[in-house]
């Protein structure tokens, strides 16, 4: 019998009916008075030295308040990187100064050079299109293995090379890789790309930023995932700011999809122009900017090995990766392609020797960062495609083979830094093997034939490490920040309450779960608790949300404080019922003492607590708690899923039939949402393996600049998914059990897909092992008659 | 966008005299212009709004048969109005971009642009239409010069589509998968005197008739019909989307299924 509310309800997600009726507040509705607005003028030309700016023409413009170049922001800091990665040999990576507006060269199209400042939008673009840059143009550094040559064009003149790091994790010892490999019965090699994606969030980046003379205060509204990050970068390592002199809001977000974790330039200049204009200052980016200025994602070149013995048991792994950071550094790029990717490659399985080698490239691109995943779905599908490819060519059953390999015992420690602290692989994949009809797929590829089309099935397995953390491991590992969260629980006298979380929702649905366990700890109703998030002003901390973090890691914070909240209010209770604490229980928001009929309800003790005539001497007035939550380990949870396609052999067109999901998050505390949350990282996932794909040419123009030619996955590019979340091996160091769910459909559905697509085209007799996302029709097509 | 003069006649005289200013342009639905302007690359003085021009409206039969389209009509008002006198050019109105799309973007504005991977330049050119402006009539197979380019002249105004309705027709468009327009669409339409083939989203020279496609069905009107029969990649367009040969390929896939459907 399903719950109808508290832990394991499906409540009704609260916030959709203002994202729904169109009530939210989103950072583009926020406008303050006086406000002007920038521009920024953005380079067309991916590589070049600046010869010079001239603004004069620009200057004396109708509207034009102030005109920013590169050289206003010598002195002031750059945008920082959040994680220093230690390359194989001990030497920190490079990292190359990134400039708020440019400084010297550009580096990527839609570089900002220059940024207008007026009193109307229309007016900064009139004024910047009189600005006059000269650019003597540099060849593009483009192709990441051309650009790791010696002699090759630096995209940063100061470095040594375009390799910010030559980083390995595992085995160190090549000649014992080499010696695994040498003695193996059977070796799968493969080579794949992991193909760069935009975000493409629904809102785009916004910031408006004020500064008040009076105070000197800044308020800086922005598009985050993670407002106290953004404040303390931006006034530790940009502007030289103390942080109690800035609030910075993140009110409604409308996606982030980790392309809103990162601190960007452009909220650092209106911060800055607000005070250097004595005006708040706008901006708000066009969906054509935001394809050249947020972080994109993965974009990995790798090549991946195998070794199997003659039972064929897994007993080596190597990768060779090119990972591109773009032309700059973002947040917290250096950390997806190193220690949220390498750390996966165990995967699901007990492969003894692992081996990963990962260099990191500059090209004059995007700057590239965590995408839903970050790291762990490129792990992923590197892993899985080459288990699958064995499983091919040596005739065996995929799903056998993965079970034969999988871990069974846990906890259990990985050749690659990670414990797998509990998981039940086989468990889940005969969840899948029920949910997804296998016995069924003979009978439906028969079907498909008889129409003319193809027919595949495609498994994938995954691991996932969420909750990153603790914060003393990641700080060995080069981490600049601390990776727990916060939450401050403030009963209201009449027995409301306010949780103020540093978790971010932006579309996770944390308005609606994370009262069920604040009401299921207490027994009250859900709808006396509320949550506050998103601004610096309002919550202790918080470390934001990405990563699948906000249940385990802010979600845990709150159970503490709860606790205590708890805990006082027994001792106010104890008071009123003249009765030890000890003896004090506290069910369906009744205090009781244990074995009478005396009670007192939670709306008598808050108001106590507010009201505190009859109150204990020792106790201080008022019920408010606030808990920090620094995690024991990451998260680990894992999945099987099954994918079925069509494929119309005489257009290469893949349509995805039907997708199935059996996930092991731990304890769920709203179904529904878990769900949601699968379904659209499913979406993303199908997204990347048939459709989205960031093109560049080898000038550096981006080929695929807006939705005519970047490809999103809309409604009917994507089935019903049947998810089966009823495998569950609850996290064993949280005090929810709970593994998280975000990122879970994003990281295993892209191999699941390609999988099924190449079961398809093996089925029409054409022997295909390998294609890259996205399977197109075109490239469908030309694999089957190449 | 930069500033411009925005004017709405009512009379198709009263438009021609409007568009005479220096720098002036047609505005049908604005589907391509809008965006183009939003990006500042276009900086017309004056925008002429053709939607105001009652005589510029709606789908009506003529007496010889034949369905004429005003030129202001929007997508979904032929998506709607024709699908009883000519379903196949209804049906090719109905698959136009989104609903916003098709009730603000006309066939006049369509066949004006002549993008080369948009739907009605292949209805238009398939169908052998006329194109009917404020001065001249001018055949189909006359007006489709390439890519982006017709034979209208500086200020001409499409002010009717005249279709001969043909025994059978199809529209058989693949999917762009970011755009969605065409990335090879085929209209085939069956004349008592013959069939023709027209191809958009395919070429390099934008819509264009595949005679010998239509040359081989006038023979015998069957699929089997095109077996050798292969369209020459060299003029096709390669892009992030597709090669050329996938796009001559796909000619012959896309004719082969409008057959089909004439069957």
């Amino acid at each position: 019998m399903p719950k109808d509310s508290g832990i394991g309800a499906s409540s009704k997600r609260r916030e959709d009916v203002r994202f729904l009726t169109g009530a939210g507040n989103y950072t583009d509705d926020i406008n303050v008075r006086g406000q002007a607005y920038v521009h920024f003028l953005r380079s067309d030309i991916a590589h070049g030295r600046i010869k010079s700016v001239d603004t004069s023409a620009a200057e004396g413009m109708p509207g034009v308040v102030k005109i920013f170049t590169g050289k206003d922001f010598e002195g002031v800091g750059g945008i920082p990187c959040g994680w220093e990665v230690t390359d194989k040999h001990g030497a920190p990576m490079q990292e190359p100064p990134h400039p708020i507006l440019a400084q010297g060269k550009v580096r990527h199209v839609g570089d900002p050079i220059a940024a207008v400042v007026a009193d109307s939008l229309e007016q900064a673009r009139d004024a910047a299109e009189a600005i006059d840059v000269d650019i003597e143009v540099l060849p593009a550094v483009m192709n990441m293995k051309a650009a790791a040559q010696d002699g090759a064009t630096l995209v940063h003149d100061d470095l040594k090379n375009n390799i910010c790091y030559d980083w390995q994790l595992g085995e160190a010892d090549d000649a014992k890789v080499n010696e695994v490999f040498a003695n193996a019965a059977h070796v799968t090699t493969l080579d794949l790309v992991n193909n760069r994606l935009v975000a493409n969030p629904m809102e785009p980046r916004v910031a408006v930023a004020e500064y008040s003379r009076g105070t000197e205060d800044y308020t800086l509204y922005t598009t985050s995932q993670n407002p106290h990050v953004i404040r303390l970068l931006m006034c530790a390592f940009v502007l030289g700011l103390p942080e109690h002199k800035v609030r910075v809001v993140a009110p409604d977000v409308g996606g982030g999809f980790g392309t809103k974790i990162f601190h960007y330039a452009e909220e650092a200049f209106c911060t800055f122009a607000a005070k250097a204009c004595n005006r708040p200052v706008k901006w708000s980016s066009s969906r054509s900017e935001a394809f050249m200025s947020d972080a994109h994602g993965r974009d990995h070149v790798s090549t991946i090995e195998l070794a199997l013995d003659a039972d064929n048991n897994f007993v080596g792994l190597r990768t060779n990766t090119y990972a591109n950071l773009g032309a700059y550094l973002s947040t917290f790029s250096s950390s997806v392609p190193t220690w949220l990717h390498g750390t996966l490659m165990a995967g699901n399985y007990k492969t003894p020797v692992i081996q990963v080698n990962v260099k990191a490239m500059f090209t004059n691109t995007v700057p590239v960062d965590a995408y839903r995943g970050a790291g762990r779905p490129e792990a992923t599908y590197q892993l899985e495609r080459v288990v699958d490819k064995a499983a091919r060519e040596l005739g065996v059953d995929p799903i056998a083979l993965r079970r034969q390999n999988f871990i069974t015992q846990f906890p259990y420690d990985t050749p690659v830094a990670l414990t797998y602290d509990t998981g039940d692989y086989n468990g889940t994949m005969d969840k899948l093997e029920a949910a997804a009809d296998l016995a069924g797929f003979a009978a439906r590829r028969a079907e498909s034939e008889a129409k003319g089309k193809l027919r595949g099935l495609g498994i994938n397995c995954y691991i996932e490490a969420c909750g990153i953390a603790p914060s003393n491991i990641v700080g060995m590992l080069g981490a600049r920040a601390g990776l727990y969260d916060a939450a401050t629980v403030r009963v209201n006298a009449t027995g409301s309450i306010s949780v103020m979380v540093g978790a971010h929702s932006h579309g996770q649905g944390h308005e609606t779960a994370f009262p069920q366990v604040v009401a299921d700890m207490i027994g009250i109703d859900e709808s006396m608790i509320e949550i506050v998030h998103g601004d610096t002003s309002k919550i202790p901390f918080g470390m934001g949300t990405y990563g699948s973090r906000s249940l385990a890691v802010c979600g845990s914070a709150m159970v503490k404080a709860t606790e205590k909240v708890i805990e006082k209010a027994k001792k106010i209770a104890a008071h009123l019922l003249e009765a030890s604490e000890a003896d004090i229980e506290l069910k369906d928001g009744q205090f009781s003492v244990a074995g009478t009929d005396k009670s007192v309800a939670w709306g008598d003790v808050t108001l106590t607590a507010y009201v505190p005539h009859n109150y204990p001497l020792e106790v201080e007035p008022g019920l408010e708690e606030t808990a920090f939550y620094d995690p024991a380990n990451f998260t680990f949870p894992s999945g099987a899923y099954a994918c079925e396609v069509e494929i119309d052999p005489e257009t290469g067109q893949v349509s995805v039939e039907k997708f199935t999901a059996a996930d092991d998050f731990g304890n769920i505390i709203n179904p529904m949402i878990v769900d949601g949350q699968v379904h659209g990282g499913i979406g993303q996932g199908i997204g990347q393996a048939l459709l989205e794909n960031c093109a560049y040419d080898e000038n550096g123009q981006l080929l695929s600049a807006s939705f005519m030619d970047y490809a999103m996955p809309r409604a009917d590019d994507l089935p019903f998914y049947a998810v089966d979340h009823s495998s569950q091996t609850p996290c064993t160091h949280n005090p929810l059990g709970v593994k998280g769910c975000g990122e879970a459909g994003a990281i295993g559905s892209p191999p699941a897909v390609v999988h099924a697509v190449l079961d398809a085209m093996n089925s029409g007799g054409k022997a295909v092992d390998q294609i890259d996302m996205p399977v197109s029709p075109s490239r469908v097509w030309a694999a089957m008659n190449g | 966008m930069y500033n411009f003069e925005f004017e709405k006649p009512s009379t198709i005289a009263d438009a021609v005299a409007a568009l005479g200013s220096e720098d002036a342009q047609a505005l049908g639905g604005g589907q391509t212009l809008i965006p183009t302007l939003k990006q500042r690359l276009a900086s017309p003085s004056a925008l002429i709004s053709l939607n105001g021009i009652a005589e510029m409206q709606g789908v009506c039969v003529d007496d010889d048969g034949s369905v004429s389209i005003g030129g202001a009509t929007t997508h979904a008002t032929v998506a709607a109005e024709a699908a009883s006198s000519y379903p196949a050019l209804a049906a090719l109105a109905g698959q136009i971009g989104d609903p916003a799309v098709r009730n603000r973007g006309t066939i006049g504005g369509s066949i004006a642009n002549n993008d080369p991977a948009a739907c009605y330049p292949a209805g238009a050119l398939g169908s052998g239409a006329t194109i009917v402006t404020n001065t001249r009539q001018i055949g189909a197979d006359d007006f489709f010069e390439g890519m982006f380019s017709t034979a209208l002249d500086e200020g001409e105004i499409i002010t009717a589509v005249r279709f001969p309705v043909p025994q059978a027709a199809s529209y058989q468009k693949f999917l762009q998968p970011a755009s969605r327009f065409a990335l090879v669409g085929v209209y085939l339409a069956r004349f008592a005197d013959g069939v023709r083939v027209a191809v958009t989203g395919a070429s390099e020279d934008g819509v264009f008739r595949w005679s010998e496609a239509e040359q081989a069905l006038n023979g015998a009107f069957r699929t089997d019909a095109l077996m050798g029969l292969s369209i020459n990649p060299m003029n096709m367009i390669s892009d992030l989307h597709g090669s050329k040969e996938y796009r001559a390929h796909l000619v012959g896939v896309m004719t082969k299924r409008a057959i089909e459907a004439c069957m």
